[in-house]
């Protein structure tokens, strides 16, 4: 239909960098609670989602994130107004007259004093929560959810399936409930407010309930969930692989959190892994399945997930290192400075921004 | 290919058989029609074709079903799905993934097919069906008849011998519906695949079939042969086929040109009837009417200048429209060419984001919902969304309520509109054009002069149309005006006095509809490409002319 020189449609970056980078560079954030070094994190990621999201639905999720993560940062907010907080503070910017609550109620409290150190360390820590939100949104916007769970282990592949279908339903529920929620006021019904919604609630479920069963039965009949025939034997071993596998992983997890378990927390832990990948690995052979184009992962890809992972990296060091700058004091309350090489090494982040194909020329 | 023993189906908890007696045999590289009336077992038979009838549906199915030789008894859908492909009536709860390359590639995937090979299959479906410029779309951003075509693909690729389709056409416009036919008709002539499908709108389909398979009735035996001669005895039948038996044809025409063909004398004697002269316009009596009625001072709807921005989409652009009562207006166009945005902006569900939306003297948005539904009604495209309550009783008393009108008034209307359903029916229980009549009954009752229609004959087969045609006539009658969106250029041309055309949110087009379906070789009813010059519209209007020239 369209002709002319097109580079391939496929020159994308492989999905799992993107959630590398992204998850890098929410770790890093949890390393500190510095306002300024947080804003510059969210700034290298919006920055990269600007220049480099595909003009696709799912990429403009990352709206609905920022939102979501502004909500949370007030909402930790409201908690400390009313909630108080442990931290001490001598400036009070206002006093909240205080619930008295019964002996039994100990320890917390309704109300009472709201101090400008309370409120600056909520603020920090909400801010800190929403830059982590802000860069799974990222990730969200930048690489398809769906085609990450393409490249799961065959094993696994059915369960990808459900989730990525659960995805593609969660819109289309949006949908029906706003066009039900028109159609109350063709009835002369009001068409805004919570009875209205609740009104609809049963027929949307309906008619979800509906479209998922026509769903099942097109996928049926389109070769989903044939297997192949596997000898008893190796489905026995990977009955137990992946079993002892997942109980090793439990036992490894357990052993490093207790001060007991040190010792033979990690070895088992990794035996544990081990196992469940081998088991998941040999489970494999039940699916026929292949995979049409998948994603390669390039040195593109593996320049994005560095770069994620410096900006992890260094912030941990310099939070090791230099923990005051990391996280500005609060009592006393002291106006937080940028701390020089710390926000140089989170200006990595946006290599990204560079190195990764631009979504514009492809299309 | 496919091959039908005796077969029988009967639901869990139905006391008769859905279908019995189905024994016929698909030979390869045919495509054969299912027809007949709704409810009659169209979709089980296909169903049973896939195999999904009866592993996925439940049910007992008597005698045996072979699809190149497997016996469906043993093989599950899944295991069929290299030899059957299966579009279902919606293609929107088909896909599995969300952009059209993979889409094409899901069901080889599954099948386990080597890469290579895969790749080489996607992009030869790519090319067959027209879809290379749509490749990274996403689905959900494509149109109808693009989602249509994609449907087929994605069960193309793994080159299967069957194609099993339910209703392809029904949800398109006519230039979508001959997109998706043209490749259908490739198919089987360049790729020997076998076709078996489903079809309301045989006016659309009937000239591709190779055979019909004719189900005339509930739990009755089906009749298989040549399209001429299953026509000439069949309860469901496309307009071309009622002239052709209205003059007497033998054998019956099938496409408008074997018609055209064999008019002559049709035409002569036609051109000798009373008044009705070539050229002139045909809707002498109908316009009459509505002349008297548009006496009225005030007009019960007006757009002036209507602009409707959704998103960056300019949906509706300086659209001026003026509905007067007793007034039945057809507004058609493509898929998203802002039918149904322009009917929304009339009930208030759509904002205008410039000019004017006036029902008498109130701004519908502004209108709270008490008062709209005694101004307007819209029965929306899925008659479902009206419906709330779980017996046709409860709902018909919930729309009293709503209306403020007497108790007993909808119920009445239900009575009229639909005789022999009883109180205790389910809405979800009623078939799709039973379903249509409650949701008119629930909107009729509060009396709104105006009344929409969004896409009503979708899914309705022959006889139910006639139904809607009838009832709709008789409200014009009373004085209501009605604007219906609609694809079917037949119903148009039987009940419209006005065609107003979209295209890309622009009138293009707007006058008594003789004077616009004529014109237009997509939008033009059958009776009127075979009759052309003569300006007919239906085949209602040329019996009634032969019948008064006989006189």
């Amino acid at each position: 239909m369209d002709s002319g020189p097109r580079r391939r449609g496929r020159a994308q970056l492989h999905p799992g960098a993107w959630w590398l980078w992204a998850l890098a560079l929410g770790t890093a954030a949890t390393r500190t609670t510095n306002p300024l070094l947080l804003a510059l994190l969210i700034s290298v990621s919006a920055y990269v989602v600007a220049t480099r999201r595909p003009d696709t639905p799912w990429s403009r999720s990352y709206g609905a994130f920022v939102k979501l993560a502004l909500a949370v940062i007030l909402i930790r907010l409201g908690f400390a107004i009313v909630l108080g907080s442990p931290i001490p503070g001598t400036n009070t910017l206002l006093t909240l007259p205080e619930l008295p609550l019964p002996a039994w109620a100990q320890g917390i409290r309704l109300g009472g004093e709201v101090t400008a150190e309370a409120l600056t360390f909520a603020l920090y820590d909400g801010l800190r929560l929403a830059t982590l939100l802000i860069c799974v949104g990222a990730a969200n916007a930048l690489a398809n959810p769906s085609r990450l769970l393409k490249s799961l282990p065959g094993a696994l592949y059915e369960m990808g399936v459900a989730v990525v279908v659960a995805l593609t339903f969660a819109p289309s529920l949006i949908a029906d409930v706003q066009r039900l929620r028109a159609a109350r006021r063709l009835r002369g019904r009001p068409d805004q407010g919570v009875r209205g919604l609740l009104q609809v609630g049963l027929p949307v479920l309906e008619g979800a309930l509906e479209r998922s069963v026509a769903l099942a039965a097109a996928m049926d009949a389109r070769g989903y969930g044939r297997t192949a025939q596997v000898p008893p034997a190796v489905r026995r071993t990977t009955a137990a692989l992946t079993l002892g596998g997942l109980l090793g992983v439990c036992a490894g997890t357990y052993g490093l959190l207790t001060a007991e378990g040190a010792a033979y927390g990690l070895p088992v832990l990794l035996a544990g892994l081990a196992a469940a990948l081998a088991g998941l690995k040999l489970g494999g052979r039940r699916s026929l399945r292949t995979r049409y184009r998948p994603d390669r992962w390039d040195v593109r890809a593996w320049l994005v997930v560095a770069s994620g992972v410096a900006v992890a990296a260094l912030l941990a060091l310099a939070a090791a290192r230099d923990p005051a700058a990391l996280h500005p004091g609060v009592v006393p309350l002291v106006a937080p400075t940028l701390p020089l090489w710390p926000a140089a090494a989170v200006l990595l982040g946006l290599v990204p921004a560079f190195v990764a194909p631009d979504p514009k020329e492809l299309s | 290919m496919i091959r039908f023993e005796d077969v029988s189906v009967t639901y869990d908890g139905a006391a008769e058989p859905t279908v019995q007696g189905i024994d016929f045999e698909v030979p390869e590289g045919e495509l054969v029609l299912l027809a007949g009336p709704s409810g009659v077992g169209k979709s089980t038979v296909l169903g049973a074709v896939s195999g999904l009838v009866p592993h996925f549906t439940g049910g007992t199915l008597r005698g045996r079903v072979t699809v190149a030789g497997r016996d469906t008894r043993t093989h599950k859908p899944r295991e069929l799905a290299d030899v059957v492909g299966t579009v279902g009536q919606d293609p929107l709860s088909h896909f599995v993934t969300d952009t059209v390359e993979d889409e094409l590639a899901y069901g080889m995937e599954s099948l386990g097919l080597a890469p290579d090979v895969m790749r080489r299959r996607v992009e030869e479906t790519l090319d067959l069906l027209g879809l290379a410029g749509l490749r990274d779309r996403p689905i959900a951003t494509l149109s109808g008849g693009q989602q249509q075509r994609v449907a087929i693909g994605s069960v193309l690729t793994p080159h299967p011998g069957v194609l099993v389709l339910d209703e392809p056409t029904s949800a398109l416009d006519p230039a979508a519906a001959e997109e998706v036919l043209a490749v259908l008709q490739r198919l089987v002539h360049d790729l020997g695949t076998t076709v078996l499908m489903a079809e309301h709108r045989l006016e659309r389909v009937i000239q591709y079939a190779d055979q019909v398979v004719l189900l005339p009735a509930p739990g009755a035996s089906p009749l298989l042969g040549d399209p001429a001669e299953v026509m000439a005895v069949s309860p469901v039948y496309p307009p071309v086929v009622a002239l052709g038996r209205l003059a007497g044809w033998t054998p019956l025409p099938l496409t408008v040109r074997d018609a055209r063909r064999r008019a002559g004398d049709l035409k002569q004697q036609l051109r000798n009837a009373p008044d009705k002269g070539r050229g002139e316009p045909r809707d002498k009596p109908r316009t009459t009417r509505a002349r008297k009625r548009s006496a009225h001072p005030t007009p019960v709807g007006r757009a002036e200048a209507l602009s409707v921005l959704r998103g960056r989409v300019q949906a509706l652009s300086h659209v001026d429209l003026t509905i007067t009562p007793g007034e039945t207006i057809a507004l058609m166009g493509r898929n998203g060419a802002g039918k149904s945005t322009l009917l929304n902006s009339l009930v208030g569900l759509v904002k205008p984001s410039s000019g004017t939306v006036l029902l008498g003297d109130a701004t519908p948005h502004r209108t709270p919902p008490k008062d709209l539904v005694r101004k307007v009604g819209l029965v929306p495209q899925e008659p479902r969304d009206l419906l709330y309550a779980d017996t046709v009783a409860a709902e018909c008393a919930a729309a009293d309520r709503d209306a403020g009108a007497d108790p007993g008034t909808c119920r009445a209307l239900v009575t009229e509109l639909l005789p022999g359903v009883t109180d205790g029916t389910h809405p979800r229980d009623l078939s799709e054009g039973q379903r249509l009549a409650l949701a008119l009954a629930v909107v009729l009752t509060a009396r709104p002069p105006l009344l929409l229609l969004d896409e009503p004959t979708r899914g309705l087969d022959y006889a139910a149309k006639a139904r809607l045609v009838t009832v709709l006539r008789a409200l014009a009658a009373e004085g209501h005006a009605i604007v219906l969106a609609t694809h079917d250029v037949e119903l148009a041309a039987e009940i419209a006095h006005r065609v107003v055309l979209l295209a890309e949110g622009e009138v293009i087009a707007d006058g008594p509809t003789a004077d616009v379906v004529v014109s237009s070789p997509s939008f033009a009813p059958q009776v009127t490409k075979i009759l052309a010059p003569q300006h007919w519209l239906t085949v209602t209007e040329v019996r009634a002319a032969l019948r008064e020239s006989g006189r």
